[in-house]
């Protein structure tokens, strides 16, 4: 088990009801961990459609995590 | 040379003022604006939600690649984040050069790059009182729409 800290914005801020939570996870990367918490929680967006931040900086899929890491999903941007 | 998210109503002026040089001949500047419609939608306001820390690092790598590709002598985009009403600037991006044309390619350069790249999201306020964040639809399980 490893304990992550994840953020969330936007439209997976508004689907999990909160921006952010420390969490206990069996998971091994960032993909896999959204797929969990997709299950949970009823993310509409697929894995696919998102990119990944941890601690801070984008992170190629599938990310691979460890203890203490800080993890964002990232939705389609549409600044501007 | 500048990137920044900003929480509060930006003053083009102020920013027109900091491309200030001697060297240089054009200066373009964008602003992108709310707009009262989307896809046939009438949008009565917007919110802007950014993740402010890798935004503004992603940002500057934007930046950084514009000053590599053109030469021009300063580079200044601001962002903004929160409840927008029609009308309100949104983005502000100026450009300054000694010539004009590495100014607008610049210019184009960051606005199509930050719209693709920088963690900021919309989400838009219908007139029917429906709201959408964009780009985030989906019909699906097995659609990747």
């Amino acid at each position: 088990m490893k304990t992550l800290r994840v953020q969330y914005f936007a439209i997976l801020r508004e689907q999990r009801g909160q921006a952010e939570e420390t969490l206990s996870t069996t998971a091994g990367d960032a993909a896999a961990l959204y797929e969990e918490l997709r299950a949970k929680h009823g993310f509409t967006l697929p894995v696919a459609r998102l990119r990944a931040a941890v601690n801070g900086e984008f992170a190629a899929w599938p990310a691979p995590l460890k203890d203490g890491d800080e993890v964002v999903f990232i939705p389609p941007v549409a600044g501007g | 040379m500048s990137f920044r998210i900003a929480a509060s109503p930006l003053d083009p002026a102020a920013l027109k003022a900091s491309l200030a040089d001697a060297h240089a001949g054009a200066c373009v500047t964008f602003e992108g604006w709310v707009r009262d419609h989307n896809d046939g939608r009438p949008v009565q306001a917007l919110d802007y939600e950014a993740y402010g820390a890798l935004a503004e690092k992603e940002g500057a790598r934007i930046v950084a690649e514009t000053l590599a590709k053109f030469p021009v002598t300063r580079v200044v985009c601001v962002h903004r984040t929160g409840s927008l009403k029609i009308g309100d600037l949104a983005v502000w991006i100026g450009v300054a050069s000694a010539h004009r044309g590495a100014a607008f390619d610049a210019c184009r350069y960051l606005i199509d790059e930050v719209k693709a790249r920088v963690p900021i999201w919309k989400k838009e306020h219908y007139a029917d009182g429906a709201t959408e964040w964009i780009n985030c639809a989906t019909r699906g399980e097995f659609s990747d729409r």
